[in-house]
């Protein structure tokens, strides 16, 4: 799915790099502990959360992940879309809880790949 | 064999935003060598948790990194208060992050496994009040 689509969906404002909206997103993975990411996420290209710091941007740019929301109608600092725009990584915002967020996705068709619990 | 690139870098104690750009550069290094991306984003991973405990926990220190024609060698270092039980640290889930890093996003014990994962070779080497020392090796093909 494009990510103006997702914009759409989750009635989302985008922060930066607004000329990428035709990047195509497979997956997604939702978590607020970036340790969780690195641990588990695998081939996602979305990252949903709750947790506002540039740590985010360098967590998603380790993980070859494109586009992160935030959600709860939590907004990026004016030094995170900074870093962001540098990095060209997409950053999103919306209204919508974590929960509603990601449901609303996975309704749609956007898939989670992570790794199980061993 | 010797090297392609040596580099080495400076990691900032206490300064957590900055936790991530030594990473970030062998990252810019790896894709401009044109390396396979599935070995960038295991040496991203790898290298990226390795500095965050130098920053977390080691009271900053340094890495060196070599890109060698058939490998990347890593090799993360700090003079902090090192690891008195290195199996124990080793340990998914086990963590003496504070509060205020868990605030951040980590901090979640995942790390050393993570680098391990990510890692063909890995080496850690600590002891109370020696620092520690963690050695990766990534093979490229
Ligand atoms: N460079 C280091 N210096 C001192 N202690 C460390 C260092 N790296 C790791 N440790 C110890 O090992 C534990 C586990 O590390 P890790 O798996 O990366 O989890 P986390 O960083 O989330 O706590 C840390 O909580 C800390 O006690
Ligand atoms: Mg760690």
């Amino acid at each position: 799915m494009k990510l103006n689509q997702i914009v759409d969906l989750i009635k989302g404002q985008i922060h930066t790099c607004t000329d990428k909206m035709d990047i195509v997103i497979k997956s997604a993975c939702g978590a607020d502990l970036m340790s969780d990411v690195m641990a588990f996420s695998k081939e996602n290209t979305m990252l949903l959360t709750g947790l506002v710091n540039p740590q985010v941007i360098r967590t998603a740019e380790m993980m070859d992940i494109q586009a992160v929301v935030f959600v709860r109608g939590k907004k990026p600092s004016s030094e995170m879309c900074e870093l962001a725009e540098e990095k060209g990584i997409v950053l999103l915002s919306t209204d919508l809880t974590m929960f509603t967020a990601c449901g609303v996705l996975y309704k749609a068709g956007i898939l989670g790949k992570g790794r199980e619990c061993e | 064999m010797s090297s392609i690139i040596k580099k080495e870098y400076d990691i900032p104690a206490n300064d957590f935003s900055l936790a991530g750009e030594a990473s970030s550069n062998v990252r810019k290094l790896l894709t401009q060598l044109g390396v396979n991306p599935t070995i960038i984003k295991r040496t991203s991973i790898a290298m990226y948790e390795a500095e965050l405990n130098v920053v977390i926990h080691g009271n900053g220190g340094k890495a060196r990194v070599e890109i060698f024609e058939d490998k990347i060698e890593i090799f993360v270092f700090d003079e902090g208060p090192g690891i008195e039980d290195i199996e124990l640290a080793m340990k998914e889930g086990y963590s003496t992050a504070p509060d205020s890093i868990r605030e951040m996003g980590f901090g979640a014990g995942m790390g050393l496994s993570n680098i391990k994962r990510n890692s063909d070779k890995f080496v850690l080497e600590s002891e109370p009040n020696k620092g520690t020392r963690v050695y990766i090796t990534i093979y490229l093909y």
